[in-house]
């Protein structure tokens, strides 16, 4: 359905105030980034060296991947391929079956999201928690996700409240945040205590040394992975680096991209397993080598995950993450899901501006409303794009080629809106008119105007 | 043929002409000269507060102290008060007051703490435990990012990490909470130049 996107968006604008809420508050964030931003003068050396170091890891991925899997094998560390988001949850499962265990806690992976890891665990029996605090709220609320940063930003504190009274007893009523997450907090403390197996995501892998990085602010990924007797951990292959001394870019950018702090509270770098535990990496392709190959589109692949394009994204603040129906939504999702899955997502190109806002704040220089551009055309080349929209397009080329029409045109809109304003301001048939205000008529074209002065 | 090699060969495949590895030229990173009042700042941004110890004897005074009052205090400091040993019973480790470890770097840009597996004793330990103290020294501060990479080796040991400030959430309407799962407060000592500690 090509127009899914916009029908989502009209759901979460029925609810306008708590649309200018989302809005706004998403807007006070990206404002956090510009002042985080602001404080380094060689911000744009950062943002070029992190664009330089991710292009030339994707020229290379194929050598610095067999120098990571070389150096993690070293570490002790069991690796992990999968073709597909099926092989993924597949080696995930078999890893807990060898273990005997039927519970697990996961920190935040958006990759698990993408690969739908929860619904099949669940299917077969296994109990998921996810532990990052806005995860186990849309979890307990059987929501997914709608902002790879800040996963229940599309709620008010009265949601959680009436969330947490039903699953966790808490008062009915109680919406203070400082109380909700101190019962989060002692709820997940016990869980991760009794959990063997913990899974968490990757931010950066580096081949040079063969670990892995993880960030968080709440230390939930810590929490599992220490308790747990097997930490899992789950990345796409893109997230390789090639040095330790390019953590120093990535982690000065990417907190401050995200949420304008100066770093995460924990940057956690995983080597070897603790004595007497077991450590696993899942490298994921599910499609990366496909865009790896498409070379429009290629460097998408150099995203970290900060989510700036979504919080500066005047589609994405107005419509929440709900509206973009995929485990990534705002626009890099948009430029990411089409390669995953072209028809189900031929919508997501076409929910923005393309005001490019999304490329200057991008930390590794993507050019996002490009590549967003890139993907209408390759929709429309496909004939994936909605009747309505193809019939308009034709039919404005074919008025636009012929002035006479044109003209003709031109002067007839002007003159129902002038005598029949009825006819253009209706929402039924006129969709432009939904959100916004009709301009008031003009007496004359440009070009009467403009022969009337060539006269006089 | 695997699934590992179907993945390599396709990148293998996909990949564009190498692009040239940048060389990074740190004169362009801008430096900070007042170490100490920058760390400080950043790690009260954060969330944790700073405090400056000018005798060893004051330390292990305050760890005793704490002790004698009946908290649950797990030492990992050598040369102040006694160490102690690290249980292997999580839910005895959940219940600790507070947990003094090492820190073996600060960066003065971010208020965050380099502390690796060997000063923890167990990786759970600066996570587990209600309050966290981490104890550095004046002199192992740095300015940036940049510097603490190029001093540290990130696979020295099996586990390390940055840390800065208490763990945090604001998932709630974007409300900021102090302690999520980890500790619900952190505290830096610095102790001063040229301050002796007993072995």
């Amino acid at each position: 359905m090509s127009s899914r996107h916009a029908q989502l968006a009209e759901q979460f604008n029925a609810d306008e105030a708590r649309t200018n809420w989302h809005d706004q508050t998403l807007w006070w964030v990206r404002q956090k980034r510009d002042r985080a931003a602001n404080t380094l003068p060689e911000w744009e050396q950062l943002r070029q060296w992190a664009s330089d170091i991710k292009d030339h890891t994707l020229s290379n991925l194929h050598a610095y991947l067999l120098e990571f899997e070389k150096n993690a094998l070293a570490n002790g560390v069991f690796v992990h391929w999968a073709k597909d988001a099926q092989e993924h949850n597949r080696i995930i499962y078999d890893i807990l079956q060898k273990a005997g265990v039927d519970r697990i806690v996961k920190s935040k992976s958006m990759l698990t999201e993408e690969c739908h890891l929860n619904p099949y665990l669940q299917d077969k029996g296994i109990d998921v928690v996810d532990t990052d605090l806005g995860e186990r709220i849309v979890q307990f609320r059987e929501e997914a996700p709608s902002h790879i940063v800040l996963p229940a930003i599309h709620l008010k504190k009265e949601d959680v409240s009436n969330t947490f009274h039903e699953h966790l007893g808490t008062e009915k009523g109680n919406n203070d945040p400082q109380y909700l997450t101190h019962a989060a907090r002692l709820h997940l403390r016990e869980k991760f205590i009794q959990s063997d197996i913990a899974i968490t995501g990757v931010n950066f892998a580096i081949a040079e040394t063969g670990g892995i990085v993880v960030c968080t602010n709440e230390g939930n990924a810590d929490m599992g992975a220490h308790a747990a007797r097997i930490h899992i951990a789950c990345m796409g292959f893109e997230k390789i680096i090639p040095k330790a001394e390019h953590l120093g870019v990535f982690t000065r950018l990417l907190a401050r991209s995200a949420t304008g702090q100066p770093i995460t509270t924990y940057t956690s770098h995983f080597h070897r397993p603790a004595p007497g535990k077991e450590m696993h990496i899942v490298l994921v392709d599910n499609g990366r080598s496909r865009q790896l190959g498409r070379e429009d589109f290629r460097n998408s692949l150099k995203c970290i995950r900060c989510a700036a394009c979504f919080n500066t994204c005047p589609v994405y603040r107005r419509s929440g993450g709900h509206s973009y129906h995929t485990a990534v939504a705002g626009p890099i999702g948009s430029i990411l899901n089409p390669n995953l899955d072209m028809k189900a997502n031929v919508d997501l190109p076409f929910a923005s501006t393309l005001c490019g806002s999304c490329s200057n704040v991008c930390p590794v220089k993507i050019n996002i409303h490009e590549q967003l551009w890139k993907w209408r055309q390759v929709i429309s080349a496909e004939g994936l794009t909605a009747p309505s929209k193809k019939i308009g397009m034709k039919l404005m080329a074919w008025v636009l080629a012929r002035p006479g029409v044109y003209r003709f045109a031109g002067k007839t809109a002007r003159w129902v809106t002038a005598n029949l304003p009825f006819l253009v301001k209706n929402k039924t048939w006129n969709p432009w008119f939904k959100q916004r205000e009709m301009p008031e008529a003009p007496k004359q074209s440009f070009q009467e105007w403009y022969k009337k002065q060539q006269r006089s | 043929m695997s699934s590992r090699n179907q993945i390599l060969e396709a990148i293998k495949n996909a990949q564009p002409a190498i692009k040239p590895l940048p060389v990074l030229d740190y004169t362009a990173v801008t430096p900070i000269k007042e170490l100490i009042s920058s760390f400080e700042q950043f790690v009260n941004a954060v969330g944790g507060r700073v405090r400056f110890v000018d005798q060893s004897a004051e330390l292990t005074l305050e760890i005793e102290n704490a002790r004698q009052e009946g908290r649950l205090i797990l030492n990992r400091l050598n040369g102040f008060s006694s160490m102690d040993e690290i249980s292997p019973d999580l839910n005895e480790l959940e219940k600790l007051d507070r947990v003094y470890v090492r820190g073996s770097l600060g960066v003065a840009e971010n208020g965050a703490i380099w502390v690796e597996e060997t000063s923890m004793g167990n990786r759970i330990l600066p996570f587990i435990a209600q309050e966290l103290v981490i104890v550095l020294r004046e002199e192992e501060l740095v300015p940036t990012m940049h510097d603490a990479y190029q001093r540290i080796r990130i696979n020295q040991e099996g586990f390390g990490v940055f840390i800065a400030g208490p763990s945090k959430t604001a998932d709630i309407e974007q409300s900021l909470v102090i302690g999520a799962h980890g500790p619900v407060a952190l505290t830096v000592l610095i102790l001063k130049s040229g301050l002796a500690v007993p072995a």
